[in-house]
């Protein structure tokens, strides 16, 4: 086995480091923040797959977030599912919304695609809003406890657990992937849609395949959200969370799984500490972004992996 | 019945007026950079509330709003420099998430330098309603129509007949070949975001009577002004202001006859459609891609 | 003699110095009480955040000047949780886990509050929330009190002054947001009780610059005597606009959602003769002497005009009630134990404060009435109290 290839190395790095940051997590406060930072990073590892290797952008990914925690809410909540039928009923569901919303949406390009995915993300998001008799409404709704086999899953030292499983398994899947044929198949996309059709791919199948997969990803960290924190509010479907949550993709670092995994670390942890800037926190906040952005443009990790090859030489 | 009607247009009219505004900055600074430049709304933010705070300084309207015009467009130029010129080569999303930092630094300047009230500017003839084809129209409804109207005119003047605002499409439409023909390329880029951030300023002065004005005004128009570029057609004029007006009567139209809940919905299901249709907006150029 | 009395009474002075700085030094020395606030500062709902942040800061300060709480100075940390629920969380949850606060006073909005409910019932820690929603009161919560009148009160208020006015069949104009969407259907769920019909409900988005439409709706329903707007922010002062610029002739209705002066700045001429209901602090000085509320309105309002030089909301007021009757509740509980002191505020009977005089108990967890809900109209450009 190669430990220098990302597939091992890298994925062997993210589970010690998950494996061991409970010794530094002082308190549940501090277990919050990795749980937060786990699901961000579930949603960008898959996000990543679309916008960084695919070359496709979405401005609607906290749509996908948002049916997933209100699928398995309302499911579980209003109808009595158990919550675990509910999970995988409700990936299915929005696979199946993807699969039917991807084919026309993808056949648009650049700022056009992203005017789409922005308006689908909006619109459920009205919807959530709207539809408060099984939603809430703004104010949101209660969920129930995960259970599995009669067990409840409570609180942050168990959903740690889960959610860093989660996040490893998700890493190794994205980097099966896109070492896979399929793969290859999307790089080559991102490089030039003709040329990679004149090659014999089928373009369209293959956007709208990363499109659904990275959906899924959304929205079992929704789902997984909604019952972990056991209340849900429309506030994780805004636009706002669809541009953080690319935000958090670019600024670690486009087509780079473990980049998505930093971006989503970065900027979860930074608000957190910014709270003591009080009311200067806002300018600051988006001071980094715009200084990362110019020194960095390819994103944290790829700029830093640079930076030390450079150097190695 | 009909009366109702003119209602809604009137209404969808004037709202649509600012998105076409908002929209037009989007087409500029696309047509000379390529950058969707997110921090639009922002500079009908600084416009309204810079008017508001000069005013209450106690200057006279007339001094009032070209001074907050002008500094829009510093800012607009500041951002141009400071931020998008030293990204140069980066790729789109980058870009894009360069301006979306930069309009959050600017709504927290402006909790600083301002404050998170809500605050409203005196109509700039009064508010007596006017009553057309049995609806009511403010005055303050015709300023902004008429004023989009000349700003319209204005452009079309600029970029038809000036050589400076030929050399600014020359550009959008090949910058290195707009380069080699001696038009300062670096220039035309700060002129976009300095114009863009006018517009901007512009269309949050004259909307403030009417809806107020406050540091995180500009996150919505700012949405609803990329949905109407879009809709027109990206880096089209005519597409920017067509679209504007389509969005804001389609707005009107339908929380008057379909949901006032689901009018934004609404609005966005028209935008899919018609780009399931267009895939490159109302009056966007089919593009090439190069292989 | 001479010798010893002067020892004597060196011992004595000695002793009092020593005294005077052991207490000093324990006074200094004793863990501060810390109150946790998250509050909306910033964030659509900043206009709500924003006062009762300044409120909880100024009299914080001003406790401390007069020898603190049981002896111990307060600590208040704050965090902005920018009108987002999960954020609020988190929020909560470093105000229990990390800072480690002896109660909370806070939550702005009903999603942040109703998000952190959880996990305050799970650590027991007494919560007194400034939001608006009777969810967050009724099932009552054994750990969570509330401060300003619920929206369903609101509904209830108007009501009783619609019948007043023998007003029967209303249009409803709300906002998207959580408060607006609560106590639309809190009104639409009592309106039967007052023999109010509610014939048109229309509805506007977060944002939304233009309200013309809804209310040209409203207007041509036939029937239609009064529009009652549910809303906070920049919506109602729009509606008002627009209500005027379609010379809509028919009474309007705000909810207590807009009860600060600005509400009248930002809709102008148009706010005349507007109505809502609203807690007595906006009329501070023209209550009657006898009024419970009259000192601690009028002394409110002078402290926060004075300090921050703009014009008071019944916001920030719930904030001072909020942290007066979680230190009243700690001084007659002679103690920060968090079990006594929940059971102190739940005992809390009598207290004046901004919003009106509570009485709380083991069913309610508010402790307010509709007496202290003050109907007010605009006249003038002022708040006037509807006699």
């Amino acid at each position: 086995m190669n430990w220098r290839t990302p597939r091992t190395g890298g994925l062997a790095l993210l589970a010690a480091v998950i494996l061991l940051l409970p010794l530094a997590l002082v308190n549940n406060y501090w277990y919050e923040v990795a749980i937060l930072i786990g699901i961000n990073a579930i949603v960008c590892v898959g996000l990543n797959l679309l916008i960084g290797y695919a070359g496709q952008i979405s401005l609607g990914h906290a749509g996908f977030f948002g049916l997933g925690a209100y699928g398995s809410a309302i499911l579980s909540a209003r109808y009595g599912w158990p919550p675990a039928a509910a999970l995988a009923a409700t990936t299915a569901g929005v696979a199946l919304i993807a699969l039917l919303v991807g084919r026309p949406i993808l056949k648009l390009k650049g700022h056009y695609l992203a005017m789409a995915t922005l308006g689908m993300g909006i619109i459920i998001s009205i919807v959530i809003v709207t539809e408060d008799r099984l939603t809430g409404g703004p104010d949101g709704m209660s969920v129930p406890a995960f259970t599995l086999f009669g067990m409840s899953l409570a609180g942050e030292r168990v959903w740690y657990w889960i959610i860093g499983g989660t996040l490893v398994g998700a890493v190794w899947f994205a980097l099966n992937l896109i070492e896979s044929p399929a793969g290859r198949a999307l790089r080559a996309l991102h490089g030039s849609e003709v040329g990679a059709q004149v090659s014999g791919i089928d373009a369209t199948r293959a956007k709208v395949g990363v499109f659904v997969i990275s959906a899924m990803f959304a929205s079992v960290a929704g789902s997984m959200t909604a019952h972990y924190s056991g209340f849900i509010t429309p506030g994780k479907v805004s636009f706002f969370h669809s541009i953080e949550l690319v935000t958090m993709v670019v600024f670690g670092g486009m087509a780079s799984t473990f980049g998505a995994v930093i971006g989503a670390a970065a900027l979860t942890l930074l608000p957190q500490l910014l709270t003591v800037l009080k009311e200067y926190e806002m300018v600051v906040f988006g001071a980094v972004m715009v200084s990362t952005m110019i020194f960095f443009p390819r994103g944290l990790l790829p700029s830093l992996m640079l930076a030390l090859a450079r150097k190695r030489k | 019945m009909s009366a109702q009607l003119a209602q809604y247009l009137l209404t969808g009219l004037t709202v649509g007026a600012i998105y076409a505004l908002v929209a037009l900055g989007f087409a500029i600074i696309y047509n000379a950079s390529h950058v969707i430049n997110f921090a639009q709304g922002e500079f009908v933010m600084i416009g309204g509330m810079a008017t508001v705070s000069l005013a209450n300084a106690g200057l006279p309207l007339l001094v009032a709003i070209p001074v907050a015009v002008l500094t829009a467009a510093a800012v607009g130029v500041a951002l141009a420099k400071f931020a998008v010129e030293p990204a140069r080569g980066a790729s789109v999303v980058t870009l894009i998430i360069i301006t979306i930092g930069a309009s959050i630094l600017l709504r927290g300047l402006a909790t600083l330098v301002w404050d998170k009230k809500l605050h409203a500017l005196q109509p700039f003839s009064g508010d007596q309603p006017i009553a057309i084809a049995g609806a009511t129209i403010l005055p303050q409804s015709l300023w902004v129509l008429g004023v989009t109207l000349a700003i319209v005119l204005l452009l079309g003047w600029f970029f038809g007949r000036t050589l400076t605002g030929k050399a600014m499409l020359a550009t959008s439409h090949n910058p290195l070949a707009a380069q080699l023909c001696g038009v300062n390329v670096r220039f035309v880029l700060l002129l976009s975001f300095g114009l863009s951030a006018s517009l901007g300023a512009i269309a949050g002065i004259l909307i403030a009577p009417i809806t107020l004005t406050s540091w995180d005004v500009g996150v919505m128009l700012g949405l609803k002004g990329f949905a109407a570029a879009i809709l027109g057609g990206l880096g089209s004029g005519t597409g920017a202001v067509v679209g504007g007006l389509l969005l804001g009567i389609a707005e009107s139209l339908g929380a008057g006859y379909v949901s006032s809940a689901y009018k934004d919905a609404i609005a966005f299901v028209i935008i899919l459609a018609v780009l399931f249709f267009k895939p490159s907006g109302l009056f966007g150029k089919k593009s090439a891609e190069r292989v | 003699m001479n010798r010893s009395g002067f020892f004597r009474f060196m011992q004595r002075g000695l002793g009092l110095a020593a005294a005077v700085a052991l207490a000093g030094a324990a006074y200094a020395q004793q863990e501060p009480i810390r109150i946790g606030a998250f509050l909306s500062v910033t964030g659509p709902a900043a206009f709500l955040g924003d006062p009762e942040q300044k409120t909880l800061e100024m009299y914080v300060e001003k406790l401390n000047a007069a020898g603190g709480v049981l002896g111990r100075k307060l600590q208040l940390v704050s965090y902005d949780s920018a009108g987002d629920a999960e954020k609020a969380r988190t929020f909560a949850k470093r105000l229990i886990e990390q800072d480690k606060v002896d109660v909370i006073v806070g939550g702005s909005t009903t999603g942040e509050t109703m998000a952190v409910v959880p996990l305050v019932e799970a650590a027991g820690i007494p919560f007194i929330s400034l939001a608006g929603a009777l969810v967050i009161i009724d099932p009552v919560k054994k750990w969570v009190f509330k401060t300003p009148h619920t929206d369903r009160m609101a509904c209830e208020r108007i009501f009783l002054d619609m019948r007043d006015r023998k007003l029967e069949r209303i249009g409803l104009i709300s906002g998207a947001g959580g408060f607006d969407k609560s106590m639309r259907a809190e009104c639409l769920k009592v309106a039967p009780t007052y023999k109010v019909q509610i014939i048109a409900d229309e509805a506007y988005g977060a944002g939304d610059t233009d309200m013309t439409a809804q209310l040209t709706k409203i207007k041509n329903t036939p029937g239609v005597q009064a529009v009652l707007n549910a809303g906070f922010g920049s919506g109602p002062a729009i509606v008002t606009k627009n209500f005027k610029q379609l010379a809509m002739n028919m009474p309007l209705y705000q909810s207590h959602g807009v009860a600060s002066k600005e509400f009248i700045k930002l809709a102008g001429d148009a706010a005349e003769g507007v109505r809502l209901p609203a807690a007595a602090v906006l009329v501070a000085e023209q209550l009657p002497a006898g009024d419970k509320q009259k000192t601690v309105s009028v002394n409110y309002k002078k402290d926060y005009e004075a300090r921050f030089k703009q014009d008071i909301s019944t916001f920030g007021g719930h904030a001072h009630d909020g942290l007066m009757i979680a230190v009243e509740a700690m001084k007659r509980a002679g103690t920060t134990d968090k079990a006594k002191v929940r059971d102190a505020i739940e005992n809390t009977k009598g207290f004046s404060g901004t919003g009106g005089v509570v009485n709380m108990s083991a069913t309610d967890h508010m402790g307010l009435d509709l007496t202290h809900f003050r109907m007010l109209e605009v006249k003038k450009g002022n708040w006037t109290l509807v006699k």
